[in-house]
């Protein structure tokens, strides 16, 4: 056997950690989600050696629908560098030995947590969302049994009640993430906590959507060019977040912006969440309002490098 | 391979290295062993094992020293171990009744068949701090004294006492059931049955079911139990391997049992008879059993047609949120970054804030 051929990863587990009929069970799960759009597959999930509510579950669907030449790209908070993402990221570079990148549209498979990333998908792409609470009830009916039933009868109007007391209360829906969706028009889903900025993605996305919940141990999906649509009313269309800034670093106003305060008397500036998107704006010479100032370039400079101890 | 390394990474494997100094501590102290752990820590390895989900003493000092002598954290890292472990055989039930007892007690009974055997118990220690264990030359090697005669044999269960003369409700084992739900493939589902509730009891955090335990003491719930017998010792394990068609004794674990014996009024379809609490547990863990038990019994309140209304006799609630390392996985998350939906969250608050501000002018204009 050539070096090549030698295992590229830690060959004290198997390869992406779980055995071979814990990821079958996973890949049916999924399979099954795939074929009943939004609706939550229960799966007999494992315990990982990484913390219940740090992507357990996304880390379960990606080992499963991972492969060796597959490039895997991580994100938290639509950036690769958060800590989060870096651990999961080490975690499959050493038990599946893949190679990873930042670059979205280099991915084969993206695994996410409270983001889409702004570049479009494509077909062949798989998004693996981690999922803190899969259940879109869950904070009007603790009770599983009931939601469960809920579910089967599409009996939805509890949630469209809290949208209508949002309304009567601040005249909007006061719902900013984990905005509710209709998925195919049958199951009510939670996106994962997204920004509901990110909802109009997912609508007829060419990837398949997936979403991991370990700790609740549900499987959903959304297959390629599904429909998901946001709850709204006639009245009160659904609008996702605007801002009156632009990207201080690049200078995008349609992608995301985090909030970065500068000092404690009220200085911020806005960059974009998805710390890729503004890498290859910057690269292709876009420049933001403050992307000669040094305060800025010190930031950019530290997102880029990292100087975190 | 390329694998991005940045600050975050840099971070973490400074993290890794700052822990291990501060995990080994003072280089002047001697370091201490697993084995050290296993033999001295005892009851620390028990709770890690019960929890954890497997039996093995080793592993569970390993864990613990790992963890620095965080308990829940020591559990973390046998589950995620367990996950790699393949399912080799499915064992015969224990029976406890056979059990090489180190300890039998039972508060109903002054007397009974086999006797009490206190064993090796705080309860009646005074909780007063020994310094002598604080001496720098150790305490030796103490020696407790032999009994002048082996127990009995034979330690029948006191709650079959109480079956023979039809005081108590019998156990009838469940005929279609093969095999017992397992919550370690298997996601919990509901209305749960009692193997479902007692795995996940027996795997839950002690202090957790402790503490439900006793609300039912309390009045949340009352079930007025006596502690029918708890007893500890050794119970032999076996298999049938398909290939011989028999059981044979693959070895022994060290368990807690407890039956508690509870109160029932009867109905117009069934005489007045005591109830029954059940908690079993790997090794010495007697605390989480007898908690288990009260626990188990309020979780049969479905069963015995009484009104669920108070958290114990809550299923889901119960069932949900028993589980240490679940609950400790959930609440620390919220240490990972959210300043995508906090964002959005300023974005509205502002936005609130704006129209309420507008709002306030508009009334005064007018």
């Amino acid at each position: 056997m050539s070096a090549v051929q030698e295992a590229r990863w830690d060959e004290a587990y198997n390869f992406a950690y779980l055995d071979e009929q814990t990821k079958r069970m996973i890949r049916r799960s999924i399979l099954k989600a795939i074929a009943v759009p939004g609706y939550q597959v229960p799966f007999g999930g494992r315990e990982m050696p990484l913390a219940y509510g740090w992507g357990t579950g996304g880390i379960q669907v990606t080992a499963s629908v991972i492969g060796p030449d597959d490039t895997l790209k991580v994100i938290d908070q639509g950036a690769d560098d958060t800590t989060n993402a870096v651990s999961i990221r080490r975690f499959f570079s050493r038990v599946a030995g893949v190679e990873t990148t930042e670059a979205t549209e280099e991915a084969d498979i993206i695994q996410t947590r409270h983001r889409i990333p702004e570049a479009p998908l494509r077909e062949g792409q798989v998004l693996v969302y981690q999922v803190p609470q899969p259940e879109p009830l869950r904070s009007l009916e603790p009770r599983e049994t009931e939601t469960r039933k809920m579910h089967g009868y599409a009996e939805y109007g509890l949630m469209h009640v809290r949208l209508y007391e949002d309304i009567a209360r601040y005249g909007h829906i006061a719902t900013t993430y984990s905005y509710p969706v209709m998925v195919n028009g049958r199951y009510l889903m939670s996106p994962s906590p997204i920004p509901k900025f990110d909802n109009p993605k997912m609508q007829g996305n060419p990837a398949i959507q997936l979403f991991g919940a370990g700790r609740e141990k549900r499987i959903y999906a959304i297959p390629p060019y599904t429909s998901v649509k946001s709850l709204d009313f006639d009245d009160h269309p659904f609008e996702p977040q605007t801002w009156d800034e632009s990207c201080a670093l690049c200078g995008a106003d349609n992608s995301y912006l985090d909030e970065v305060v500068l000092d404690d008397h009220g200085g911020k500036m806005f960059v974009c969440s998805d710390t890729h998107f503004c890498e290859d704006r910057r690269a292709k010479g876009h420049r933001g309002e403050l992307g000669a100032d040094p305060a800025a370039l010190a930031f950019a400079r530290t997102a880029d490098e990292g100087e975190a101890q | 391979m390329y694998v991005a390394v940045k600050g975050g990474e840099r971070a973490i494997l400074n993290s890794h290295e700052l822990i291990a100094e501060t995990r080994r501590g003072d280089t002047s102290v001697p370091e201490v062993s697993t084995r050290q752990i296993s033999e001295q820590l005892g009851l620390a390895v028990d709770r890690v094992m019960a929890e954890g989900s497997i039996y093995d003493r080793d592993l569970a000092a390993l864990a613990v020293k790992q963890a620095q002598g965080d308990l829940v954290e020591a559990i973390f890292l046998l589950r995620a171990y367990r996950t790699t472990l393949p399912r080799l055989a499915v064992s015969e039930p224990v029976d406890t009744a056979q059990m090489l007892v180190r300890r039998r007690v039972s508060a109903a009974y002054k007397d009974i068949p086999g006797g009490q055997v206190l064993g090796p118990t705080y309860d009646y220690t005074h909780r007063l701090l020994d310094f002598a264990l604080a001496a720098e030359e150790g305490v030796g090697e103490p020696e407790a004294p032999v009994g002048e005669a082996p127990l009995d044999a034979g330690m029948p269960h006191v709650a079959d006492i109480l079956d023979y003369e039809g005081l108590i409700e019998p156990e009838i084992p469940d005929e279609d059931a093969s095999e017992p739900f397992d919550l370690t493939r298997e996601p919990m589902s509901f209305p749960a049955d009692r193997d479902q509730r007692l795995q996940n009891l027996a795997r839950g955090d002690e202090g957790f079911v402790l503490a439900l335990g006793y609300s039912t003491q309390r009045g949340f719930g009352g079930t007025h139990p006596f502690a029918g017998e708890i007893r500890m010792g050794e119970v032999s394990v076996e298999i049938v391997p398909e290939e011989l068609g028999f059981a044979i004794d693959i070895g022994d674990v060290v368990v807690s049992e407890c039956h508690m014996i509870n109160q029932f009024e009867g109905s117009a379809e069934r005489p007045p008879q005591f109830t029954r609490g059940y908690g079993l547990s790997f090794g010495h863990n007697e605390r989480k059993v007898m908690a288990m038990a009260l626990v188990d019994r309020a979780l049969r309140a479905r069963e015995f047609g009484e009104a669920a209304v108070y958290p114990a006799q809550d299923e889901e609630f119960v069932l949900y949120h028993a589980d240490n390392v679940e609950a400790a996985g959930f609440v620390s998350h919220l240490k990972l970054p959210h300043y995508v939906d906090f964002q959005a969250e300023l974005g509205l608050i502002r936005k609130l804030r704006r129209e309420f501000e507008e709002r306030q002018q508009k009334d005064a204009a007018e």
